[in-house]
C-alpha cells in the first residue's frame, strides 16, 4: 500500500526532476552516502493480543544521493528509505524521504520535490513541527518522518526568514499491523482512511513561517492550513478495525528559545482548530548543562519540560498534564558516546514512562545504538493504555558508507 | 576594554624598544601579530584531523571550514563534517565574540533540525580530539591579558615568548605560553596550563605557507596532551581567501543546505 503510493509519487516527481536537470549544463558527478542497519527488538511481555511475538528483527537501508552544480547554486538530493521487518507487514515499508531540487539565490531559495522540514525547540514532544507526517511504525517517539511533496520558497530579510509552503499531496500516518507491537485491540485499517475534505489526499495544504534571532532569543511563528497529520481513529461498523479520519485544520504555532550561558529555556505553543475540536497545547522547560564534570570531558545536561493540553479527552491526547525529566550524558570521546535517560510522569495519576537511548561509534564507519522504553500505565482511559505491555529493549548496529 | 584602547593608543605612539613594561610588550606583540593578519575578508579550507591514542591507534575526521572576518568583533565560522560518516552533513555555525558568549547553532541532518546550543563548553574537546573549542575559536585581542616573558629560539626560529591569561569565562586554562616568531609574527608554539596550573598540552605549528602575499597559514598543527599521552594533528589543505562570501553565507538558514 505505502509502496504503491511511493512508486506513483516517485514517477511523477522524477519527470519533474528530469526536466529540471535538462536545463542544467555543468553537472559534476554526484556522491552516494547513507547507512544500512540491523535492528533487534525484544519485548519484555507477551502482547495482550494473540498475533504479535516478543522478538522482532529488522533491517533498514537508507542511501542518499547528492549532486550539486552551478557552483552549488543548484542541487539534487535523492534519499529513499526501506525497512524490512520480520514480524509486522505494515512496518515493512519503503518511502522517499527526500527527492528535492534546490535552487539557491542570495536572498531566496526554492525547494521543489519531496522534502523534510523540522520546526521547534523542545525535546519531549514536537507540537509546532507540522509539515511532515510521522512514520509511526519506525518508532513511537514520532521523530521519524515521511517525505512530504512540496514547493518551499524561503526569503531571507534583515527582519527574519519567511518560509512559504505549498503541499499538493498528503501522506497518511503509518500504523502497526495486526502482527506488530504498539497496536490497540483493534488494528488501524490504513486502506480505509477517510478525509473531511472532498479533495482527500489532493487537498492543497499551505503554511507560512517567520523565524528570526534576536541576540539570545531564537523565535519562530507559523501558521498551517491543511490536512491534520494526526487522524481521529474510530471503529468501523463491524467493530473489527479502526478507521483513520483526517480532518482539515488551522494551526498557529510559536516556538521560542533563550540561550543564556549553560541554560536553554524553551517554549512551544500551538492553537489548533478543527471541526471536532479547538484547543491549545504547550511544551515548556529548560536544559541546563554541566560541562566537564568530575574533572573529565563529560557533559551532563539536565532537561525538564512541562507538557500541557487543554482538552479533556485523554483518549485522543498523549500528554495533557505531564512532566518530563531527563539527563543527557555526553562523553565527548573519540567514539561520541552518548546516553539519554528520560521519564514522563502524568501529574494526575501514577502513570509514567521511561526512555533510555545510548549510542557509540565503533571505528570510523560503524555505530551501535541501544534504546529501551518502559510504560507504567494503570489508567485505562488514556492513549497509552494499549502500550502497557509493550516495554521493549532495542539494539541497532549500523554501517555507514 | 577601555584599558586596551588606551594601550592600543599607547603602542601606536611609542616604538617597541622604549622602556615598556612586560605587560605592554606582551600586548604590543599580540597586536602586531593580529594586525598582520587583517583584511583577508573570508577564507575557506579543508582539514583532516588525525586523533592518536596513547597506543598509537589513529582515527580520522574530515572537515570543511569557512570563515568570515568581522571588523571589531570575533569572526563568523561555518564547519561541515564529512567523516566519520555517521555525522556526515552535520554543520556548525559560530559567531565568536571577544568577551560576551559566542552564538552557536548546530544542524543535525538526520532530523533536519537546527539547534541553538550553549557556547559555555569552551574547555570541552572538539570532536573527541585534544583540541578544545577555545583552541580553535578565533583569536581576539581582548580575550586575554598579556605579559612578555623572554626571547627564545626554537628550531632555529627566533621568538618572543609571552604569557596569556584568558579573560573570558569558562576557560579550561589558567594561562598559556605562546611563542611568536620575530620575523613574521606567526604563532610557532603554545603551552597550555590547566586549572591546577600544571602543563596540559603543547601545540606546534608547522609548514607555514604565504597567501595573497600577506597571510601566513600553518598547514600542520599538532596538539600533544602531556597528561594522557594522546595527540591530535590537523592537516590543512586548499586554503582560499577573498572568495566573496558575505554575512548572508553565515546565517542559520545556510546550515540546512550544507553537504
Amino acid at each position: 500500500m505505502t509502496l504503491n503510493v511511493n512508486v506513483r509519487q516517485l514517477t511523477k516527481t522524477s519527470w519533474l526532476m528530469l526536466s529540471v536537470m535538462m536545463f542544467s549544463t555543468t553537472i559534476s558527478a554526484g556522491e552516494w552516502s547513507g547507512y544500512i542497519a540491523g535492528e533487534y527488538r525484544y519485548f519484555q511481555h507477551e502482547s495482550p493480543f494473540s498475533e504479535p511475538g516478543q522478538h522482532d528483527p529488522s533491517i533498514a537501508f537508507a542511501p542518499e544521493y547528492y549532486h550539486e552544480w552551478d557552483d552549488g547554486q543548484q542541487s539534487l538530493i535523492i534519499a529513499p528509505f526501506l525497512r524490512l521487518d520480520n514480524e509486522d507487514a505494515e512496518r515493512t515499508h519503503a518511502d522517499l524521504r527526500e527527492f528535492q531540487w534546490l535552487y539557491v539565490q542570495d536572498d531566496w531559495e526554492l525547494r521543489l520535490g519531496i522534502s523534510k522540514v523540522f520546526w521547534g525547540v523542545t525535546e519531549s514532544q514536537h507540537l509546532v513541527d507540522v509539515i511532515n507526517q510521522t512514520d509511526l511504525v519506525e518508532n513511537i517517539d514520532t521523530e521519524d518522518k515521511l517525505g512530504q511533496p512540496m514547493i518551499n520558497l524561503s526569503f531571507f530579510e534583515d527582519w527574519g526568514t519567511i518560509d512559504l509552503f505549498v503541499m499538493p499531496y498528503f501522506r497518511e500516518r503509518t500504523f502497526a499491523g495486526k502482527d506488530g507491537r504498539f497496536r490497540a485491540p483493534l488494528v488501524v485499517d490504513t486502506d480505509k482512511a477517510r478525509y473531511e475534505s472532498g479533495a482527500g489526499r489532493q487537498h492543497l495544504d499551505v503554511a507560512i513561517r517567520w523565524s528570526h534571532t534576536f541576540g539570545d532569543w531564537d523565535v519562530g511563528l507559523s501558521h498551517f492550513y491543511g490536512t491534520n497529520r494526526q487522524p481521529l481513529l474510530t471503529p468501523n461498523a463491524q467493530f473489527d478495525a479502526l478507521i483513520p479520519y483526517y480532518e482539515t485544520m488551522h494551526q498557529t504555532g510559536l516556538d521560542l528559545q533563550q540561550t543564556n550561558e549553560s541554560w536553554l529555556w524553551k517554549l512551544e505553543v500551538i492553537r489548533r482548530e478543527t471541526t471536532s475540536d479547538t484547543f491549545t497545547a504547550l511544551t515548556g522547560g529548560f536544559e541546563y548543562t554541566f560541562y566537564g564534570v568530575f574533572e573529565s570531558d563529560m557533559d551532563i545536561g539536565l532537561i525538564s519540560e512541562y507538557l500541557f493540553d487543554d482538552r479533556d479527552d485523554e483518549l485522543q491526547i498523549a500528554f495533557e498534564d505531564d512532566v518530563m525529566m531527563g539527563a543527557r550524558l555526553t562523553w565527548n570521546d573519540e567514539q561520541s558516546t552518548e546516553l539519554l535517560i528520560g521519564m514522563i510522569q502524568d501529574v494526575d495519576s501514577s502513570d509514567h514512562s521511561w526512555n533510555v537511548e545510548a549510542s557509540r561509534r565503533i571505528g570510523d564507519r560503524w555505530k551501535v545504538s541501544a534504546e529501551a522504553r518502559f510504560f507504567s500505565v494503570r489508567n485505562n482511559d488514556t492513549t497509552f493504555y494499549s502500550l502497557r505491555d509493550d516495554d521493549y529493549f532495542q539494539i541497532e548496529l549500523a554501517r555507514y558508507f | 576594554m577601555r584599558n586596551i584602547i588606551f594601550l592600543l593608543a599607547l603602542t601606536a605612539v611609542m616604538p617597541l624598544a622604549q622602556a615598556e613594561t612586560a605587560e605592554e610588550k606582551g600586548l604590543a606583540i599580540a597586536i602586531e601579530s593580529d594586525n598582520r593578519d587583517k583584511g583577508w575578508s573570508d577564507s575557506s579550507a579543508e582539514m583532516r584531523m588525525v586523533l592518536r591514542n596513547r597506543h598509537g591507534k589513529e582515527s580520522t575526521r574530515k572537515i570543511r571550514v569557512t570563515n568570515l572576518e568581522v571588523d571589531g568583533d570575533g569572526d563568523k565560522g561555518l564547519t561541515v563534517f564529512d567523516t566519520p560518516r555517521d555525522v556526515k552533513g552535520t554543520a556548525f555555525l559560530s559567531y565568536s565574540h571577544a568577551l560576551v558568549p559566542d552564538e552557536q547553532w548546530i544542524f543535525l541532518p538526520a532530523l533536519k533540525r537546527v539547534k541553538r546550543i550553549s557556547s559555555s563548553n569552551k574547555s570541552g574537546p572538539f570532536m573527541g580530539s585534544e583540541f578544545a573549542y577555545e583552541d580553535i575559536s578565533s583569536f581576539e585581542i581582548p580575550k586575554y591579558s598579556y605579559k612578555y616573558l623572554r626571547d627564545e629560539t626554537i628550531d632555529g626560529i627566533e621568538c618572543f615568548v609571552s604569557e596569556l591569561r584568558p579573560q573570558y569565562k569558562h576557560s579550561g586554562y589558567t594561562k598559556t605560553h605562546v611563542w611568536i616568531d620575530k620575523e613574521e609574527y606567526r604563532v610557532q608554539k603554545i603551552e597550555f596550563y590547566d586549572r591546577k596550573d600544571s602543563l596540559l598540552k603543547i601545540q606546534r605549528y608547522k609548514e607555514y605557507k604565504l597567501f595573497l602575499g600577506q597571510y601566513w597559514r600553518a598547514h600542520v598543527q599538532t596538539m600533544e596532551n602531556q597528561q594522557n599521552g594522546k595527540s591530535t594533528t590537523l592537516y590543512w589543505d586548499n586554503f582560499q581567501f577573498k572568495t566573496g562570501l558575505t554575512d548572508k553565507d553565515f546565517e542559520k538558514n545556510d546550515l540546512k543546505r550544507q553537504r
